[in-house]
C-alpha cells in the first residue's frame, strides 16, 4: 500500500484507508482513483499533482 | 508552466496544527477584537426592534442593508487599507488559537434567533407592510452574510464546522453552495467553465441566472458522481444537495407551524435577497480573470492574480478576511485570521461592499472595472475571460482588428 500527498494542502490520501465518503473504500489502489479528481480538502491540486508520500504508511 | 510567484507565497500547512514553534507574544493582531463585529450584522433585526420601541422609526426595520449598502462602503472611504500581514512564523500559532473560530461559531445562534424573532414580528401584525419588506430585505442581508461565514467554516477539515456551515446555509436554501463551492469553484476558478466567475463584459444582471442556475447543477453533478461512486442512489439524504435542501424544508415548515403560513412570502424573500448578496460577491472577486492553459491542455493553477482582493478594513472585518481572496484560493483550508495580502493580486478599488453597490449599476461598473482589467492584462484583452457573445465587439473595441477577425 502506498500514500500520496496533496503538495497545496497536505492532504494524504492512504491506499490503506482510502476515503470511504468519497466512493473510495480502503484498500483502493492510487491508479483506480480517476485522474481528474481533485484535492477533496483544498480543491487546489488535482490527483495528478500529488506526490508520492512513501510505501507502507 | 507552474509560475513561481505563487510558490513564494506557498506555505505547506499539514494536518498536525497542533504544533507551535513561535513566542506569540512578539507579535500582537491589531484585528483580534475587531473579528466581534462581525456579529454585527446578525444583531440587527434585535437593534432595529429595540430602536423601533424606543424612537417608532419604521424606518429601522431596513437597517441590514442601510448598513451593508451605504453604512459600510463609507466606512471603507473612511477607515481606509491595511495591508499588513501577520510576519509567517505565526501563522501556526494564529490558527489554532480556538477564540478566532469562536468568533464564527457564535454567528449561527444569533442568526437563527434573529430568524425567530423575524417570524414572531411578520406575524405579530406590530409591523405594517412596509416595515415588514425592510425586516425581510434586513433579514435577506443577514442571510447572505452568514453564507460568508458558512464559506469560512464549509472549508475546514473538521466535519463538526462543515456542519455549522450547512446550518448557516439553511436560511437562504443555499445547501448546496458548500458542495459547489469546494469542489467546483476552487478547482475551475477564473475558467470560462466556472459558473461561479465572471467575465469581462457580462452585467451581474446577466450573470446572475447563470451562477444561479450552474451552481446548482454543478453541485448536483458532483454529488450524483461521488454516490455513482459509491453505487448508491442520488435521490436520498446522503446525496449532500438533498440532505442541505431538507435541512432548509424543516425549518421553513418549523416556522410557518410555530408562527403562521404569513411567514413564508417573507422566508422567500429573505432567502433569494441573502443568496443573491453571495452572488454579487462571487461576481466581483474574479470579474475577467482567465487563467492560462499549460502545454498538456490543463489550465494553470489558480495564482494570486486570479482574484480580485481590497485590503480596505471595514468590509475586511465585515467578511473575514474573505478579501484577501487570492491567499484564500492559494491556500483555501487557511483560516480567516491568517490569510495575507499579497502583492501580485489585483486590487479593487474599494471594499466589496462599495464594489456590491457598484456591479447593480453595469455602466458604472464596465467604467470602473474594464479599464482596470486591461492594465492588469497589459492592454492585452485577448487575455481576459470574456462573455462569449461580447467577445467579437470586445476585441474590436480594446484589441486588434486581426485578433477580433479570428
Amino acid at each position: 500500500m502506498s500514500a500520496w500527498r496533496c503538495p497545496g494542502c497536505g492532504y494524504l490520501f492512504d491506499e490503506a484507508e482510502g476515503h470511504p465518503r468519497e466512493g473510495f473504500p480502503a484498500g483502493t489502489t492510487w491508479n483506480e482513483v480517476p485522474d481528474d479528481w481533485a484535492c477533496p480538502d483544498c480543491g487546489v491540486r488535482d490527483k495528478v499533482d500529488f506526490e508520492p508520500a512513501g510505501e507502507d504508511v | 508552466m507552474e509560475a513561481t510567484t505563487a510558490d513564494a507565497h506557498e506555505h505547506h500547512h499539514h494536518h498536525d496544527h497542533d504544533e507551535v514553534d513561535v513566542n506569540p507574544a512578539a507579535w500582537t493582531d491589531g484585528k483580534r477584537y475587531a473579528w466581534l463585529l462581525g456579529i454585527l450584522i446578525p444583531l440587527a433585526p434585535f437593534m432595529a426592534w429595540g430602536i423601533d420601541a424606543l424612537t417608532g422609526v419604521g424606518a429601522i426595520w431596513f437597517i441590514g442593508p442601510v448598513l451593508v449598502f451605504i453604512a459600510f462602503p463609507i466606512l471603507d472611504f473612511a477607515i481606509g487599507l491595511d495591508d499588513t500581514n501577520p510576519p509567517d512564523s505565526v501563522l501556526k500559532y494564529l490558527e489554532q488559537d480556538r477564540y478566532y473560530r469562536w468568533c464564527t461559531y457564535v454567528f449561527i445562534p444569533i442568526q437563527y434567533a434573529g430568524l425567530v424573532l423575524a417570524c414572531y414580528l411578520w406575524s405579530s401584525g406590530d409591523l405594517n407592510t412596509l416595515e415588514s419588506i425592510g425586516l425581510a430585505l434586513t433579514m435577506g442581508v443577514v442571510g447572505g452574510i452568514a453564507i460568508n461565514t458558512a464559506h469560512e467554516l464549509g472549508h475546514k477539515r473538521a466535519n463538526s464546522e462543515k456542519w455549522l456551515s450547512r446550518v448557516a446555509l439553511a436560511q437562504t436554501g443555499y445547501g448546496h453552495f458548500f458542495i459547489e463551492h469546494n469542489r467546483g469553484h476552487h478547482v475551475r476558478v477564473a475558467t470560462p467553465e466556472d459558473p461561479a466567475s465572471s467575465r469581462l463584459g457580462e452585467s451581474f444582471w446577466a450573470f446572475l441566472p447563470r451562477t444561479v442556475a450552474g451552481s446548482l447543477s454543478s453541485a448536483w453533478r458532483i454529488e450524483c458522481a461521488r454516490l455513482d461512486r459509491l453505487g448508491k442512489s442520488h435521490w436520498t439524504l446522503r446525496n449532500d444537495v438533498l440532505g442541505a435542501w431538507a435541512m432548509t424544508v424543516v425549518l421553513f415548515a418549523a416556522l410557518a407551524i410555530a408562527f403562521g403560513p404569513v411567514v413564508l412570502p417573507y422566508l422567500l424573500v429573505q432567502a433569494v435577497i441573502g443568496f443573491s448578496l453571495l452572488e454579487v460577491v462571487n461576481y466581483l472577486e474574479h470579474y475577467g480573470l482567465l487563467r492560462g492553459k499549460r502545454e498538456d491542455g490543463r489550465y494553470e493553477r489558480s495564482l494570486p492574480e486570479h482574484s480580485w482582493n481590497s485590503n480596505n478594513v471595514a468590509s475586511n472585518v465585515l467578511l473575514y478576511h474573505l478579501q484577501r481572496h487570492s491567499d484564500h484560493h492559494a491556500n483555501p483550508t487557511r483560516r480567516y485570521q491568517a490569510l495575507r495580502h499579497v502583492d501580485e493580486a489585483p486590487q479593487l478599488p474599494t471594499g466589496y461592499a462599495g464594489m456590491i453597490v457598484l456591479a447593480w449599476f453595469p455602466p458604472l461598473w464596465r467604467r470602473v472595472m474594464d479599464p482596470r482589467l486591461l492594465d492588469h492584462f497589459e492592454g492585452d484583452v485577448s487575455r481576459a475571460n470574456i462573455q462569449p457573445r461580447k467577445r467579437a465587439k470586445l476585441l474590436a473595441r480594446y484589441g486588434s482588428g486581426a485578433e477580433a477577425a479570428a
